[in-house]
């Protein structure tokens, strides 16, 4: 369980989380939804420790945030675009990472055998595709076999066949009772994985539910009209 | 030297070389021996001398030490004074000539004669060591002159020489005096193949002495360097002038010198090789100037000086002038910091060669800026200043600056 | 520490196998060797190579370590996304590029030495003086590029900072002092201008290159002053203090800007 309470950050002058609340619950796939600019990444990124929010609480578990860096050994991150070390090779961010952590935790190399990364393995990062490096990205997140899977537009950069083989993984994962929050612009996938939607806007979450909840509040037939729909409601209610 | 021990003297024969007559002397003292003695007999001193009183040879005598025979002054006055032509002083120790602030008390004191050898001896913490009063035709040779004197009140000369002619200095060593070899109107000196080192001022202190010469001697870290003033027709050759360091220190200071030679010297180390002030018509050539601060200072008032076929290695600064006036004349040296051409390949650089640094003529009127050495904005500012000389002497260049260090001949 | 020291090593793996360390070394070692083997004798190389020294340490230090920090960015997030500490991870940052910067240096000037000898004995002095002050260079410019590429987010803007501030140390500082000193000639301002030095590190290391190349200059007239006081245990301590001083407070204050950090 992750909560977040009445959490503020601001960039300069632009106000971008303007106190949100939110708990996230365990063995659930929570999508955070919301327009470009609504605050989606800062606050994926606040709980990861890499902004520093103004003002509020982000508890995990037992554990309350407070600059203390263990509580990422139980966070596996898929960033939106994944830049490595040019000169290092995915064996090399492999051996450092387990490195990292003490070079004694259980690995967990399943995707990538089902990604066929084997002959990539000892390539320098900087010399693959796009495509390849999100593949990279999705093993590295699930390296450590973390409690927490946190994934940014996890889907974007794989091709079909890429992206069935992860979101299989990751319903795996979720009846291993991972939790797991996600962000995503296709809303066909949110409703295939999602048990929970946060919608989020101008820094202010909208709405927290169920994709059916959404269907039923809005009467549209499917998740991306029903989102829609909300948009235009918070902007003309 | 104990003591008490070392009261009794022994003055065994008096020898006359032309007789081979023996005197033997009962109950004798030094002086009464030299009394006794004829001219040209030798008298040999075999044991250690005290004197309260000024021992003095008034005949042409021979005095000879053995055995490491000191004569010692008690730090009173004068040890021995010759005041006749032929005399030899040999292998004696002299020591304690007494300090004094009214005399210039010396341990050996030659007055108004002629033909005096004095070889071989040891001078160990006197006042002056050897001095020459109107003497001529006199030898120093072989000598070794210390002091342990850390003040320059308190210390006289190593051989000092004044109203002379005709002197020959030799093979001395020469430190912890205050000036090493002290030349004060003499004629037709030569001082060859001297040390004179950690003295308290100069080296040598040279003035009023023309026509004399210096070959061969090495003068090394002494006070202030070696001084050559009011002079005309010095010869300084092949001497090294090295580690002379101090903010009034001098390798060579000449100051009001004309008509003189300064060739196949060696200048190393020094804070300044040579300073030159009021001096004309003195030829520089065949020199190695090495690691020095200054290489040559040249003050405005010196007239017609050459520099030819020297090496400029090393310098901080080459050639400082106090302005833009030069009056003397530069060429075909080599400049370790010449970084022109030579397309025709004759060994001199096709494009003439300005030693003379900005930067030299800034820290001299602002000598905190010496601080700023080796910045890149004084090499910018010295660059500039070589194209197109604002500051320095536009003349002083040497329009054929050697490719490749001069090979002295 | 064990954290920061396998940062190191990791970081040294991804530079080691950039080219810019390897053409860095093979610089110095080039330039040494062929200044050693045609520009005659120990001496004249170490006083050809001390302005290149003190022009390129800085400046590569600095243009390299900022390039290097905008480079890695990627690297540093996916980093912090790890269970690590930031303050290691700035660490390891950049120990793992200053080091190998300061080792290639050390290196590709020390070995042709080894090689060829030395011809005076005051030049194992000098050599040691000039790798030691060019690795507080590598160390102090490395610290200062942290700084400003932590501060600004923009490349452009933080890369000219970088060499405005390089030519401020390099060039401008030392008109500004030439300046003071000419205004105020009528003044002793030797003990000023001491102070002066300390306030820039590459004066400082440029001096403690000075004491060794220029001795005899600098018995004379107010080098003495220099000399005396560079030369006592008071100058000495000063000395190492300001150069201490220089890398650890921009270290400090880039590592003050990067814990405080949004990523």
């Amino acid at each position: 369980m992750i909560s977040i309470r009445e959490l503020h950050k601001s960039f300069g002058p632009l106000q971008v989380l303007t106190g949100v609340s939110l708990a996230i619950e365990s063995g659930k796939i929570t999508a955070i939804l919301g327009p470009n600019g609504s605050g989606k990444t800062t606050l994926i990124k606040s709980i990861l420790g890499l902004v520093k929010p103004d003002r509020g609480v982000i508890q995990i578990g037992e554990q309350v945030l407070n600059g203390d860096c263990r509580y990422r050994e139980d966070i596996g991150y898929m960033p939106q675009i994944g830049h490595y070390p040019e000169n290092l090779s995915l064996n090399d961010v492999m051996t450092m990472l387990q490195d990292l952590r003490g070079g004694k935790h259980p690995t967990d190399t399943q995707l990538l055998e089902k990604f066929r990364l084997g002959k990539e393995m000892d390539k320098a990062l900087g010399t693959l595709s796009g495509g390849t490096r999100q593949k990279v990205s999705a093993v590295l997140a699930m390296l450590f076999n973390p409690k927490i899977l946190i994934l940014d537009e996890p889907t974007s950069g794989l091709d079909p066949v890429a992206s069935s083989i992860f979101k299989d993984a990751l319903i795996e994962e979720r009846a291993a009772g991972k939790t797991i929050i996600l962000t995503s612009h296709i809303m066909s996938e949110v409703e295939e994985l999602a048990d929970a939607v946060v919608f989020l806007l101008d820094g202010k979450i909208r709405f927290h539910g169920s994709p059916t909840e959404i269907l039923q509040n809005t009467s549209e037939s499917n998740l991306e009209r029903g989102i829609a729909r909300m948009m235009q409601e918070a902007v003309h209610p | 030297m104990r003591p008490g021990l070392n009261l009794i003297l022994y003055f065994t024969l008096g020898i006359s070389v032309l007789l081979g007559k023996v005197l033997e002397v009962t109950t004798p003292t030094l002086q009464q021996v030299i009394a006794a003695a004829e001219p040209f007999d030798t008298v040999m001193v075999t044991g250690d001398v005290h004197t309260q009183t000024p021992i003095e040879i008034r005949k042409p005598l021979t005095l000879l030490g053995k055995n490491g025979a000191v004569l010692d002054g008690g730090g009173k006055a004068e040890i021995l004074i010759i005041h006749h032509d032929s005399v030899v002083v040999s292998g004696l120790s002299f020591q304690n000539a007494g300090i004094s602030f009214v005399d210039d008390n010396a341990a050996l004191r030659i007055e108004k004669a002629s033909h005096v050898r004095v070889e071989n001896n040891r001078f160990i913490d006197n006042f002056f060591a050897v001095y020459l009063a109107q003497a001529a035709q006199c030898t120093i040779r072989n000598n070794q002159i210390i002091a342990r004197n850390l003040r320059e009140t308190n210390s006289g000369n190593g051989i000092h020489l004044w109203y002379c002619k005709d002197i020959l200095v030799e093979n001395n060593r020469i430190s912890g005096m205050r000036d090493g070899i002290y030349f004060e109107f003499v004629m037709n000196g030569k001082i060859r193949n001297n040390l004179s080192e950690n003295n308290l001022r100069y080296g040598l202190h040279f003035m009023f002495s023309d026509s004399c010469e210096y070959t061969e001697n090495t003068f090394r870290d002494n006070g202030a360097g070696v001084a050559v003033m009011y002079t005309e027709a010095v010869k300084m050759h092949r001497n090294v002038f090295i580690d002379n360091w101090g903010s009034a220190s001098y390798g060579l200071l000449l100051k009001e010198i004309r008509d003189s030679e300064i060739t196949h010297n060696i200048f190393r180390g020094n804070s300044v090789g040579i300073y030159t002030e009021s001096s004309n018509r003195v030829r520089v050539t065949q020199n190695d100037f090495l690691g020095n601060g200054w290489g040559v200072k040249i003050q405005s008032s010196s007239l017609d000086n050459e520099f030819t076929a020297n090496n400029f290695i090393g310098n901080s600064f080459d050639i400082a002038t106090a302005g833009r006036q030069n009056h003397s004349r530069f060429d075909g040296n080599y400049w370790d910091k010449y970084t022109g051409y030579d397309l025709d390949r004759d060994g001199v650089g096709d494009v003439a060669f300005r030693p003379v640094r900005l930067f030299a003529y800034v820290v001299q009127q602002n000598p905190p800026a010496l601080i700023l050495m080796r910045s890149l904005f004084i090499d910018l500012l010295d660059r500039a200043e070589r194209l197109l000389p604002m500051i320095t002497p536009p003349t002083l260049q040497d329009n054929r600056p050697l490719m490749h260090r001069v090979v002295h001949s | 520490m064990r954290t920061t020291g396998k940062i190191i090593k990791y970081e040294i793996r991804d530079i080691a196998r950039s080219k810019f360390v390897l053409f860095y070394f093979v610089f110095f070692l080039l330039l040494t060797e062929g200044l050693l083997r045609f520009g005659g004798g120990s001496t004249k190389t170490l006083i050809s190579l001390s302005n290149v020294v003190l022009l390129v340490i800085p400046l590569m230090a600095i243009i390299f370590g900022a390039m290097y920090l905008y480079h890695s960015r990627e690297f540093t997030e996916l980093l912090l996304t790890q269970p690590v500490n930031r303050h290691q991870l700035f660490r390891g940052l950049y120990l793992g590029l200053a080091v190998p910067l300061a080792l290639s240096y050390g290196a590709g000037l020390g070995l042709p030495f080894l090689l060829h000898g030395f011809n005076a004995e005051g030049d194992v002095a000098l050599l040691l003086v000039m790798i030691g002050s060019g690795i507080f260079l590598t160390f102090i410019f490395t610290a200062i590029a942290f700084w400003i590429s932590v501060t600004y987010n923009e490349r452009v803007k933080g890369l000219g900072f970088s060499i405005v501030l390089w030519l401020f140390f390099a060039v401008i500082y030392d008109g500004l002092v030439l300046l003071v000193v000419a205004w105020f000639a009528d003044y002793p301002l030797e003990k000023a201008v001491i102070g002066f030095t300390i306030l820039n590190p590459l004066d400082l290391a440029r001096i403690l290159l000075l004491l060794q190349m220029d001795a005899s200059a600098l018995m004379g007239y107010t080098g003495a002053v220099f000399q005396r006081f560079f030369g006592s245990f008071w100058g000495i301590s000063i000395a190492t203090v300001a150069l201490v001083g220089w890398t650890a407070i921009p270290f400090w204050l880039g590592l003050r800007r990067f814990a405080q950090k949004d990523f």
